[in-house]
Protein backbone atom coordinates (compact mmCIF):
# COMPACT_ATOMS: atom_id res chain seq x y z
CA UNK A 1 0.00 0.00 0.00
CA UNK A 2 1.67 2.97 -0.90
CA UNK A 3 0.58 6.52 -0.53
CA UNK A 4 -1.31 7.01 -3.42
CA UNK A 5 -3.16 4.26 -2.90
CA UNK A 6 -4.17 5.58 0.93
CA UNK A 7 -5.21 8.45 -0.56
CA UNK A 8 -7.53 7.02 -2.65
CA UNK A 9 -8.73 4.87 -0.32
CA UNK A 10 -8.92 7.83 2.24
CA UNK A 11 -11.13 9.74 -0.43
CA UNK A 12 -13.22 6.95 -1.05
CA UNK A 13 -13.93 5.80 2.70
CA UNK A 14 -14.13 9.31 4.19
CA UNK A 15 -14.56 11.95 1.67
CA UNK A 16 -13.19 15.23 2.12
CA UNK A 17 -11.18 14.47 5.32
CA UNK A 18 -7.95 14.99 3.94
CA UNK A 19 -7.59 18.79 3.43
CA UNK A 20 -4.58 18.44 2.20
CA UNK A 21 -1.68 16.12 1.84
CA UNK A 22 2.33 15.81 1.13
CA UNK A 23 4.65 13.26 1.19
CA UNK A 24 7.34 14.87 3.67
CA UNK A 25 11.02 15.06 3.25
CA UNK A 26 11.69 11.62 5.10
CA UNK A 27 9.10 10.44 2.43
CA UNK A 28 6.61 9.60 4.95
CA UNK A 29 2.85 10.99 3.96
CA UNK A 30 1.47 13.62 6.03
CA UNK A 31 -2.17 14.13 5.90
CA UNK A 32 -3.88 17.84 7.02
CA UNK A 33 -7.29 17.08 8.84
CA UNK A 34 -9.70 19.14 10.92
CA UNK A 35 -10.50 18.58 14.53
CA UNK A 36 -13.62 17.86 13.54
CA UNK A 37 -12.97 14.96 11.30
CA UNK A 38 -9.70 13.97 13.47
CA UNK A 39 -11.09 11.30 15.92
CA UNK A 40 -13.00 9.59 12.77
CA UNK A 41 -10.09 9.64 11.17
CA UNK A 42 -7.94 8.14 13.71
CA UNK A 43 -10.24 5.45 14.15
CA UNK A 44 -10.83 4.58 10.82
CA UNK A 45 -7.35 4.83 9.95
CA UNK A 46 -6.79 2.29 12.95
CA UNK A 47 -9.88 0.24 12.64
CA UNK A 48 -10.00 -0.23 8.75
CA UNK A 49 -8.64 -3.67 7.30
CA UNK A 50 -6.88 -2.27 4.38
CA UNK A 51 -5.67 0.46 6.50
CA UNK A 52 -4.54 -0.82 9.59
CA UNK A 53 -2.31 1.47 11.34
CA UNK A 54 -2.80 -0.17 14.69
CA UNK A 55 -0.05 1.85 16.83
CA UNK A 56 0.20 5.32 17.95
CA UNK A 57 3.28 5.72 17.51
CA UNK A 58 3.74 9.41 19.05
CA UNK A 59 1.91 12.81 18.89
CA UNK A 60 3.40 15.85 19.28
CA UNK A 61 2.22 19.56 19.26
CA UNK A 62 4.56 22.50 17.22
CA UNK A 63 4.11 25.94 17.46
CA UNK A 64 4.13 28.08 14.17
CA UNK A 65 3.75 31.64 15.43
CA UNK A 66 3.30 33.01 11.99
CA UNK A 67 1.40 31.18 10.82
CA UNK A 68 -1.95 33.23 11.65
CA UNK A 69 -5.23 31.46 12.67
CA UNK A 70 -3.33 28.39 12.44
CA UNK A 71 -0.46 29.01 15.17
CA UNK A 72 -0.47 25.47 16.48
CA UNK A 73 -0.50 22.17 14.71
CA UNK A 74 -1.30 18.93 16.25
CA UNK A 75 1.43 15.84 15.22
CA UNK A 76 -0.17 11.96 14.97
CA UNK A 77 2.72 9.21 14.33
CA UNK A 78 0.68 6.31 13.40
CA UNK A 79 2.16 3.30 12.46
CA UNK A 80 1.15 -0.16 10.43
CA UNK A 81 3.24 -2.92 11.90
CA UNK A 82 1.75 -5.98 9.52
CA UNK A 83 2.94 -3.69 6.39
CA UNK A 84 5.35 -1.29 8.41
CA UNK A 85 4.05 1.67 6.80
CA UNK A 86 4.24 5.25 8.66
CA UNK A 87 2.09 7.90 7.86
CA UNK A 88 1.23 11.38 10.02
CA UNK A 89 -1.64 13.21 10.76
CA UNK A 90 -1.33 16.64 11.07
CA UNK A 91 -4.31 19.39 12.18
CA UNK A 92 -3.67 23.21 12.86
CA UNK A 93 -5.72 24.80 15.51
CA UNK A 94 -5.67 29.05 16.07
CA UNK A 95 -3.72 29.64 19.78
CA UNK A 96 -7.09 31.09 20.87
CA UNK A 97 -9.29 28.27 20.46
CA UNK A 98 -6.75 25.29 21.13
CA UNK A 99 -9.12 22.60 21.46
CA UNK A 100 -9.10 19.22 20.11
CA UNK A 101 -11.14 16.14 20.37
CA UNK A 102 -8.98 13.15 22.98
CA UNK A 103 -7.63 10.15 21.29
CA UNK A 104 -7.33 8.19 24.69
CA UNK A 105 -10.47 6.78 23.53
CA UNK A 106 -8.93 4.95 20.40
CA UNK A 107 -5.34 4.59 22.27
CA UNK A 108 -4.60 4.67 26.25
CA UNK A 109 -1.23 5.53 25.40
CA UNK A 110 -2.84 8.90 24.34
CA UNK A 111 -2.94 9.64 28.06
CA UNK A 112 0.75 10.91 28.80
CA UNK A 113 1.63 11.91 25.21
CA UNK A 114 -1.50 14.55 25.51
CA UNK A 115 -0.99 15.70 28.90
CA UNK A 116 2.56 16.18 27.91
CA UNK A 117 1.65 18.27 24.81
CA UNK A 118 -1.19 20.39 26.97
CA UNK A 119 1.75 20.91 29.52
CA UNK A 120 4.32 22.47 26.92
CA UNK A 121 2.05 23.81 24.41
CA UNK A 122 -1.51 24.41 25.94
CA UNK A 123 -3.47 22.26 23.55
CA UNK A 124 -6.40 21.57 25.42
CA UNK A 125 -7.51 17.65 24.26
CA UNK A 126 -11.27 17.94 25.34
CA UNK A 127 -12.29 14.73 26.72
CA UNK A 128 -9.10 13.90 28.50
CA UNK A 129 -9.96 12.12 31.55
CA UNK A 130 -7.02 13.89 33.72
CA UNK A 131 -5.45 16.57 31.87
CA UNK A 132 -3.25 18.10 34.36
CA UNK A 133 0.55 19.24 33.52
CA UNK A 134 2.73 16.15 33.95
CA UNK A 135 6.43 17.14 33.33
CA UNK A 136 6.13 20.76 34.49
CA UNK A 137 5.25 22.21 38.14
CA UNK A 138 1.77 22.25 38.99
CA UNK A 139 1.40 26.28 39.39
CA UNK A 140 3.44 27.13 35.76
CA UNK A 141 1.42 29.76 34.19
CA UNK A 142 2.72 29.76 30.54
CA UNK A 143 3.18 27.07 28.49
CA UNK A 144 6.59 27.06 27.74
CA UNK A 145 7.25 25.57 24.65
CA UNK A 146 5.63 28.02 22.44
CA UNK A 147 8.41 30.26 20.30
CA UNK A 148 7.74 33.55 22.60
CA UNK A 149 9.29 31.85 25.46
CA UNK A 150 12.64 32.37 25.02
CA UNK A 151 15.29 29.67 26.47
CA UNK A 152 17.76 32.70 27.62
CA UNK A 153 18.10 36.39 27.89
CA UNK A 154 16.15 37.36 26.00
CA UNK A 155 18.75 40.99 25.21
CA UNK A 156 21.63 38.58 23.95
CA UNK A 157 22.27 39.54 20.78
CA UNK A 158 25.73 37.23 20.31
CA UNK A 159 23.99 34.18 18.80
CA UNK A 160 21.82 36.68 16.90
CA UNK A 161 21.48 34.72 13.37
CA UNK A 162 21.24 38.01 11.49
CA UNK A 163 24.96 39.08 12.63
CA UNK A 164 26.04 35.42 10.39
CA UNK A 165 23.96 36.62 7.47
CA UNK A 166 20.91 34.01 8.07
CA UNK A 167 17.50 34.56 9.22
CA UNK A 168 17.48 32.26 11.87
CA UNK A 169 14.83 32.48 14.90
CA UNK A 170 16.93 32.99 18.00
CA UNK A 171 17.49 36.86 18.72
CA UNK A 172 13.88 37.73 16.58
CA UNK A 173 11.21 38.96 18.58
CA UNK A 174 7.80 37.43 18.47
CA UNK A 175 4.94 39.06 19.55
CA UNK B 1 -14.04 13.28 67.69
CA UNK B 2 -11.74 11.02 65.43
CA UNK B 3 -8.82 13.00 64.22
CA UNK B 4 -7.77 11.49 60.77
CA UNK B 5 -3.81 11.60 60.12
CA UNK B 6 -2.38 12.68 57.28
CA UNK B 7 -1.52 9.16 55.53
CA UNK B 8 -5.42 8.06 55.95
CA UNK B 9 -7.12 8.27 52.72
CA UNK B 10 -10.51 9.76 52.69
CA UNK B 11 -12.44 7.50 51.41
CA UNK B 12 -10.79 4.81 53.25
CA UNK B 13 -13.52 1.99 54.84
CA UNK B 14 -13.23 3.10 58.20
CA UNK B 15 -9.33 3.64 58.43
CA UNK B 16 -8.52 -0.06 56.28
CA UNK B 17 -7.36 1.65 53.45
CA UNK B 18 -4.06 3.60 53.97
CA UNK B 19 -2.23 5.92 51.45
CA UNK B 20 1.22 5.38 51.01
CA UNK B 21 4.07 7.36 49.31
CA UNK B 22 6.46 5.57 47.62
CA UNK B 23 9.03 7.83 46.53
CA UNK B 24 9.77 10.51 45.67
CA UNK B 25 13.68 9.39 46.34
CA UNK B 26 13.45 5.59 48.02
CA UNK B 27 16.47 3.24 47.46
CA UNK B 28 13.75 0.58 45.73
CA UNK B 29 12.48 2.77 43.29
CA UNK B 30 16.23 3.52 41.37
CA UNK B 31 15.40 7.06 40.37
CA UNK B 32 13.17 9.53 41.37
CA UNK B 33 9.15 8.92 40.84
CA UNK B 34 6.63 9.23 43.15
CA UNK B 35 3.73 7.01 43.45
CA UNK B 36 1.03 7.49 45.52
CA UNK B 37 -0.24 3.98 46.42
CA UNK B 38 -3.99 3.09 48.21
CA UNK B 39 -3.23 0.46 49.58
CA UNK B 40 -5.03 -2.28 51.77
CA UNK B 41 -2.95 -4.15 54.15
CA UNK B 42 0.08 -5.06 51.39
CA UNK B 43 -2.31 -5.46 48.44
CA UNK B 44 -2.06 -2.00 46.01
CA UNK B 45 -6.03 -0.67 45.29
CA UNK B 46 -4.73 1.77 43.20
CA UNK B 47 -1.73 3.86 42.14
CA UNK B 48 -0.92 7.25 40.72
CA UNK B 49 2.06 8.39 39.45
CA UNK B 50 3.64 11.77 39.48
CA UNK B 51 6.79 12.12 37.03
CA UNK B 52 9.03 15.20 36.31
CA UNK B 53 11.71 16.20 39.31
CA UNK B 54 14.04 15.61 36.61
CA UNK B 55 12.55 17.22 33.63
CA UNK B 56 15.18 19.46 31.97
CA UNK B 57 13.43 20.84 29.38
CA UNK B 58 15.67 18.91 26.09
CA UNK B 59 13.07 19.90 23.69
CA UNK B 60 12.73 23.50 24.23
CA UNK B 61 16.81 23.86 25.03
CA UNK B 62 17.28 21.65 21.76
CA UNK B 63 15.32 24.54 19.49
CA UNK B 64 18.10 26.51 20.53
CA UNK B 65 21.31 24.45 19.95
CA UNK B 66 22.84 23.20 16.32
CA UNK B 67 22.38 19.79 15.34
CA UNK B 68 25.75 18.74 16.58
CA UNK B 69 24.99 20.30 20.26
CA UNK B 70 21.91 18.46 20.65
CA UNK B 71 23.89 14.84 20.59
CA UNK B 72 24.72 15.76 24.58
CA UNK B 73 21.18 16.52 25.34
CA UNK B 74 20.38 12.94 24.18
CA UNK B 75 22.92 11.25 26.49
CA UNK B 76 20.96 12.22 29.30
CA UNK B 77 17.98 10.74 28.14
CA UNK B 78 18.46 7.33 28.74
CA UNK B 79 21.79 7.33 30.48
CA UNK B 80 22.13 3.51 30.62
CA UNK B 81 22.42 3.53 26.89
CA UNK B 82 23.65 6.89 25.70
CA UNK B 83 25.78 5.50 22.24
CA UNK B 84 22.26 4.20 21.12
CA UNK B 85 20.54 7.81 22.02
CA UNK B 86 23.57 9.69 20.24
CA UNK B 87 23.52 7.57 16.67
CA UNK B 88 19.76 7.79 16.96
CA UNK B 89 20.49 11.58 16.93
CA UNK B 90 23.18 11.52 14.28
CA UNK B 91 21.16 9.25 11.95
CA UNK B 92 18.11 11.65 11.99
CA UNK B 93 20.59 14.09 11.05
CA UNK B 94 22.30 12.39 8.22
CA UNK B 95 18.74 11.54 7.01
CA UNK B 96 17.76 15.34 6.57
CA UNK B 97 20.99 16.26 5.29
CA UNK B 98 20.99 12.89 2.96
CA UNK B 99 24.20 11.59 4.51
CA UNK B 100 24.88 8.23 3.53
CA UNK B 101 27.60 6.82 5.34
CA UNK B 102 30.50 3.93 4.52
CA UNK B 103 30.01 0.43 5.57
CA UNK B 104 33.19 0.69 7.90
CA UNK B 105 31.03 3.27 9.72
CA UNK B 106 27.87 1.92 10.17
CA UNK B 107 29.44 -1.70 11.03
CA UNK B 108 31.47 0.53 14.29
CA UNK B 109 27.79 2.14 15.37
CA UNK B 110 26.14 -1.35 15.19
CA UNK B 111 29.14 -2.90 17.64
CA UNK B 112 29.09 0.34 19.61
CA UNK B 113 24.81 0.30 19.84
CA UNK B 114 25.25 -3.62 20.59
CA UNK B 115 27.98 -2.95 23.04
CA UNK B 116 25.62 -0.44 25.24
CA UNK B 117 22.29 -2.81 24.43
CA UNK B 118 24.29 -5.38 26.43
CA UNK B 119 24.96 -2.56 29.66
CA UNK B 120 21.20 -1.30 29.27
CA UNK B 121 20.09 -4.52 29.67
CA UNK B 122 22.70 -5.87 32.38
CA UNK B 123 22.58 -2.55 34.40
CA UNK B 124 18.43 -3.65 34.09
CA UNK B 125 18.28 -7.67 34.97
CA UNK B 126 21.39 -7.74 37.63
CA UNK B 127 18.93 -4.94 39.42
CA UNK B 128 15.81 -7.40 39.18
CA UNK B 129 18.21 -9.68 40.87
CA UNK B 130 18.53 -7.04 44.31
CA UNK B 131 15.06 -6.26 44.25
CA UNK B 132 14.47 -10.14 44.76
CA UNK B 133 17.37 -10.07 47.16
CA UNK B 134 20.17 -11.54 44.74
CA UNK B 135 22.94 -9.06 45.15
CA UNK B 136 25.94 -10.95 44.26
CA UNK B 137 24.94 -10.85 40.78
CA UNK B 138 24.69 -7.48 40.29
CA UNK B 139 28.29 -7.10 41.36
CA UNK B 140 29.63 -9.37 39.27
CA UNK B 141 27.97 -7.92 36.59
CA UNK B 142 28.80 -4.63 36.89
CA UNK B 143 32.36 -5.68 36.45
CA UNK B 144 31.44 -6.33 33.31
CA UNK B 145 29.65 -3.27 32.79
CA UNK B 146 32.74 -1.55 33.85
CA UNK B 147 34.40 -3.21 30.79
CA UNK B 148 32.28 -2.20 28.55
CA UNK B 149 32.44 1.58 29.78
CA UNK B 150 36.17 1.12 29.53
CA UNK B 151 35.72 0.77 25.93
CA UNK B 152 33.48 3.41 25.25
CA UNK B 153 36.32 5.31 26.98
CA UNK B 154 39.08 3.92 24.49
CA UNK B 155 36.36 4.92 21.65
CA UNK B 156 35.33 8.48 22.93
CA UNK B 157 36.95 9.55 25.88
CA UNK B 158 33.49 9.10 27.96
CA UNK B 159 32.14 6.52 29.52
CA UNK B 160 28.46 7.39 31.14
CA UNK B 161 27.19 10.02 28.97
CA UNK B 162 29.22 9.20 25.66
CA UNK B 163 28.60 11.94 23.35
CA UNK B 164 29.57 9.06 20.97
CA UNK B 165 30.44 10.04 17.12
CA UNK B 166 29.75 12.54 14.88
CA UNK B 167 27.15 13.34 12.61
CA UNK B 168 28.25 11.51 9.53
CA UNK B 169 30.36 9.08 11.01
CA UNK B 170 32.92 7.87 13.72
CA UNK B 171 35.48 10.83 15.20
CA UNK B 172 37.84 8.28 15.69
CA UNK B 173 38.97 4.76 13.97
CA UNK B 174 39.06 1.97 16.49
CA UNK B 175 42.42 2.12 18.61
CA UNK B 176 44.78 -1.10 18.78
CA UNK B 177 43.54 -0.90 22.57
CA UNK B 178 40.12 -1.01 21.85
CA UNK B 179 40.59 -3.79 19.11
CA UNK B 180 42.51 -5.80 22.50
CA UNK B 181 40.01 -4.90 25.44
CA UNK B 182 37.01 -5.92 22.57
CA UNK B 183 38.65 -9.16 21.86
CA UNK B 184 39.36 -9.77 25.47
CA UNK B 185 35.06 -8.76 26.54
CA UNK B 186 34.05 -10.97 23.72
CA UNK B 187 36.18 -14.27 24.80
CA UNK B 188 35.89 -14.07 28.76
CA UNK B 189 32.51 -12.20 28.98
CA UNK B 190 29.95 -14.60 27.62
CA UNK B 191 31.30 -17.64 30.48
CA UNK B 192 30.72 -15.10 33.48
CA UNK B 193 27.37 -14.10 32.11
CA UNK B 194 26.66 -17.37 32.38
CA UNK B 195 27.40 -18.16 35.97
CA UNK B 196 25.04 -15.04 36.66
CA UNK B 197 22.76 -16.66 34.24
CA UNK B 198 23.34 -19.87 36.30
CA UNK B 199 22.66 -17.67 39.64
CA UNK B 200 18.96 -16.67 38.12
CA UNK B 201 17.14 -18.07 35.34
CA UNK B 202 16.55 -21.31 36.90
CA UNK B 203 16.88 -20.36 40.97
CA UNK B 204 13.71 -21.78 42.26
CA UNK B 205 13.24 -18.17 44.52
CA UNK B 206 13.71 -16.17 42.04
CA UNK B 207 11.14 -17.86 39.67
CA UNK B 208 8.17 -17.96 42.28
CA UNK B 209 9.13 -14.69 42.99
CA UNK B 210 8.83 -13.11 39.16
CA UNK B 211 6.61 -15.19 37.70
CA UNK B 212 3.32 -13.91 37.39
CA UNK B 213 4.46 -10.18 38.98
CA UNK B 214 3.03 -7.18 36.81
CA UNK B 215 2.12 -8.96 33.72
CA UNK B 216 0.72 -7.33 30.92
CA UNK B 217 -1.22 -8.49 27.62
CA UNK B 218 -0.23 -8.16 24.55
CA UNK B 219 -3.67 -6.26 23.44
CA UNK B 220 -2.58 -3.84 26.49
CA UNK B 221 0.58 -3.45 25.95
CA UNK B 222 0.85 -2.29 22.26
CA UNK B 223 -2.61 -0.04 23.52
CA UNK B 224 -0.27 1.56 25.85
CA UNK B 225 2.31 2.04 22.88
CA UNK B 226 4.74 -0.58 24.29
CA UNK B 227 8.26 -1.50 22.50
CA UNK B 228 10.91 -2.85 23.30
CA UNK B 229 12.09 -5.48 25.61
CA UNK B 230 8.87 -5.12 27.45
CA UNK B 231 6.48 -5.26 24.25
CA UNK B 232 8.56 -8.46 23.13
CA UNK B 233 7.84 -10.13 26.83
CA UNK B 234 4.27 -9.68 25.98
CA UNK B 235 4.80 -11.81 22.76
CA UNK B 236 4.81 -9.02 20.31
CA UNK B 237 7.92 -9.45 17.74
CA UNK B 238 8.49 -5.78 16.85
CA UNK B 239 12.12 -4.39 17.06
CA UNK B 240 12.69 -1.22 15.09
CA UNK B 241 16.37 -2.81 13.84
CA UNK B 242 14.42 -5.90 11.94
CA UNK B 243 11.46 -3.70 11.12
CA UNK B 244 12.70 -0.56 9.91
CA UNK B 245 16.94 -1.70 9.43
CA UNK B 246 19.17 0.85 10.09
CA UNK B 247 23.00 1.48 10.10
CA UNK B 248 23.20 -2.02 7.97
CA UNK B 249 21.09 -4.15 10.76
CA UNK B 250 19.69 -5.76 7.97
CA UNK B 251 22.98 -7.91 7.42
CA UNK B 252 23.55 -9.11 10.73
CA UNK B 253 21.56 -12.50 11.31
CA UNK B 254 20.12 -12.19 14.79
CA UNK B 255 16.53 -13.70 16.34
CA UNK B 256 14.01 -11.38 18.50
CA UNK B 257 13.24 -13.29 21.45
CA UNK B 258 9.82 -12.66 22.62
CA UNK B 259 7.87 -14.05 25.98
CA UNK B 260 4.66 -15.29 26.35
CA UNK B 261 3.27 -13.72 29.78
CA UNK B 262 4.39 -10.48 29.84
CA UNK B 263 5.57 -10.96 32.91
CA UNK B 264 8.48 -9.47 35.41
CA UNK B 265 10.04 -13.38 34.78
CA UNK B 266 9.60 -12.62 30.69
CA UNK B 267 10.71 -9.62 30.83
CA UNK B 268 13.97 -10.73 32.28
CA UNK B 269 14.36 -13.85 30.06
CA UNK B 270 14.23 -11.65 27.12
CA UNK B 271 17.00 -9.26 28.02
CA UNK B 272 19.06 -11.95 28.80
CA UNK B 273 18.58 -13.58 25.73
CA UNK B 274 18.44 -10.24 23.90
CA UNK B 275 22.34 -9.48 25.41
CA UNK B 276 23.47 -13.14 23.59
CA UNK B 277 22.12 -11.89 20.36
CA UNK B 278 24.16 -8.83 20.86
CA UNK B 279 27.17 -10.76 21.30
CA UNK B 280 26.01 -12.50 18.52
CA UNK B 281 25.53 -9.58 16.42
CA UNK B 282 28.92 -7.94 17.63
CA UNK B 283 30.77 -11.45 16.30
CA UNK B 284 29.01 -10.75 13.14
CA UNK B 285 29.93 -7.17 12.93
CA UNK B 286 33.50 -7.27 14.12
CA UNK B 287 34.49 -10.28 11.99
CA UNK B 288 33.49 -8.72 8.99
CA UNK B 289 34.02 -5.21 9.57
CA UNK B 290 35.03 -4.10 5.88
CA UNK B 291 37.99 -1.28 5.09
CA UNK B 292 37.48 1.82 4.31
CA UNK B 293 36.97 5.43 5.63
CA UNK B 294 34.99 5.75 8.95
CA UNK B 295 33.33 8.57 8.69
CA UNK B 296 31.03 10.33 5.44
CA UNK B 297 32.90 12.70 3.13
CA UNK B 298 30.25 15.34 4.38
CA UNK B 299 33.03 18.47 4.66
CA UNK B 300 30.31 20.71 5.69
CA UNK B 301 29.12 18.54 9.20
CA UNK B 302 31.96 16.71 10.12
CA UNK B 303 35.11 18.00 11.51
CA UNK B 304 38.23 18.41 9.86
CA UNK B 305 41.34 16.68 10.98
CA UNK B 306 42.97 18.64 13.80
CA UNK B 307 46.32 19.00 12.37
CA UNK B 308 45.35 20.03 8.87
CA UNK B 309 42.97 22.63 10.66
CA UNK B 310 46.28 24.28 11.74
CA UNK B 311 48.06 24.32 8.19
CA UNK B 312 45.47 24.33 5.57
CA UNK B 313 43.20 27.06 5.06
CA UNK B 314 40.11 25.10 3.63
CA UNK B 315 40.13 23.10 6.80
CA UNK B 316 40.33 26.12 8.84
CA UNK B 317 37.35 27.37 7.09
CA UNK B 318 35.15 24.27 7.39
CA UNK B 319 36.37 23.90 11.03
CA UNK B 320 34.85 27.19 11.72
CA UNK B 321 31.66 26.92 9.39
CA UNK B 322 31.33 23.49 11.13
CA UNK B 323 32.12 25.02 15.04
CA UNK B 324 29.32 27.93 14.37
CA UNK B 325 26.62 25.42 12.63
CA UNK B 326 27.02 28.54 9.50
CA UNK B 327 26.10 25.30 6.75
CA UNK B 328 22.84 25.36 5.17
CA UNK B 329 20.38 22.33 6.02
CA UNK B 330 17.18 21.14 4.03
CA UNK B 331 13.88 22.40 5.07
CA UNK B 332 11.77 19.98 6.07
CA UNK B 333 10.71 17.39 8.47
CA UNK B 334 12.43 13.64 9.14
CA UNK B 335 11.45 10.80 11.51
CA UNK B 336 13.85 8.76 12.13
CA UNK B 337 13.58 5.80 15.50
CA UNK B 338 16.24 3.57 16.80
CA UNK B 339 15.25 0.62 18.88
CA UNK B 340 17.56 2.13 22.31
CA UNK B 341 17.58 -0.22 25.28
CA UNK B 342 14.09 0.33 26.38
CA UNK B 343 12.51 0.60 22.87
CA UNK B 344 11.53 2.20 19.88
CA UNK B 345 13.72 5.74 20.63
CA UNK B 346 12.12 8.25 17.88
CA UNK B 347 13.47 11.42 16.96
CA UNK B 348 10.71 13.72 14.91
CA UNK B 349 12.99 16.78 13.69
CA UNK B 350 10.98 19.89 11.77
CA UNK B 351 13.83 21.75 10.17
CA UNK B 352 13.60 25.27 9.27
CA UNK B 353 16.95 25.70 7.57
CA UNK B 354 17.97 27.36 10.35
CA UNK B 355 21.10 26.47 12.15
CA UNK B 356 19.28 24.65 14.92
CA UNK B 357 16.03 22.56 14.57
CA UNK B 358 12.72 24.20 14.49
CA UNK B 359 11.44 21.49 16.85
CA UNK B 360 12.49 18.53 18.11
CA UNK B 361 10.23 16.01 19.73
CA UNK B 362 11.85 12.94 21.09
CA UNK B 363 9.51 9.74 21.45
CA UNK B 364 11.02 8.81 24.52
CA UNK B 365 9.87 4.87 25.37
CA UNK B 366 9.96 4.96 29.18
CA UNK B 367 7.70 8.07 28.89
CA UNK B 368 5.20 5.93 27.28
CA UNK B 369 4.98 2.57 28.50
CA UNK B 370 5.66 3.85 32.48
CA UNK B 371 1.97 5.55 32.09
CA UNK B 372 0.84 1.64 32.13
CA UNK B 373 2.45 1.05 35.75
CA UNK B 374 -0.49 1.96 38.29
CA UNK B 375 -3.01 -0.70 35.74
CA UNK B 376 0.04 -3.18 36.16
CA UNK B 377 0.32 -3.62 40.02
CA UNK B 378 -3.51 -3.28 40.60
CA UNK B 379 -4.24 -5.62 43.20
CA UNK B 380 -0.74 -6.56 43.48
CA UNK B 381 1.15 -6.47 46.76
CA UNK B 382 3.70 -3.90 47.12
CA UNK B 383 7.01 -5.74 46.94
CA UNK B 384 5.64 -6.95 43.53
CA UNK B 385 5.60 -3.57 42.68
CA UNK B 386 8.97 -2.47 43.03
CA UNK B 387 9.74 -5.85 41.37
CA UNK B 388 7.50 -4.94 38.34
CA UNK B 389 8.99 -1.07 38.05
CA UNK B 390 12.64 -2.65 38.24
CA UNK B 391 11.95 -5.25 35.37
CA UNK B 392 9.70 -2.68 33.49
CA UNK B 393 13.50 -0.62 33.33
CA UNK B 394 12.23 2.59 33.72
CA UNK B 395 15.43 5.19 33.42
CA UNK B 396 14.02 8.50 35.01
CA UNK B 397 16.70 10.73 32.55
CA UNK B 398 14.54 9.29 29.79
CA UNK B 399 10.93 9.59 31.27
CA UNK B 400 11.64 13.48 32.12
CA UNK B 401 13.78 14.15 30.00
Amino acid sequence: MDSEQILAQLAEKMPGAAISSEIAHDGILNIHTTREQIIDLLQLLRDDAQFGFNFLTTLCAIHYPDNAGQELCVVYHLHNWPQNIRIRVKIFLPKDDPHVPTATGLWPTANWMERQEYDFFGVIFTGHPDLRRILNVDDMEVFPMRKEYRLEDGTRTDKDDRFFGRDGHVGRSFE
Amino acid sequence: MQVKSYFSSLDSIEGELATLNLGPTHPATHGIFQNVLKMDGERIVSAEPTIGYIHRAFEKIAEHRPFYQVTPLTDRLNYCSSPINNMGWHMTVEKLIGCELPKRAEYMRVIIMELSRIADHLVCNTVIGVDTGALTGFTYMFQERERIYELFEEVCGSRLTTNIGRIGGMERDFTPTFHKKLKDFLKTFPARFEEFTGLLERNRIFMDRCIGAGPISAERAMAYGFTGPNLRAAGVDYDVRVMSPYSSYGDFDFIIPVGNQGDTYDRFIVRQEEIRQSLRIIHQAYDNIPEGEYHADVPDFYLPDKPDVYTKMEALIYHFKVVMAEVPVPIGEVWHSVEGGNGELGFYLISDGGRQPYRLHFRRPCFIFYQAYPEMIKGSMLSDAILTMSSMNVIAGELDA
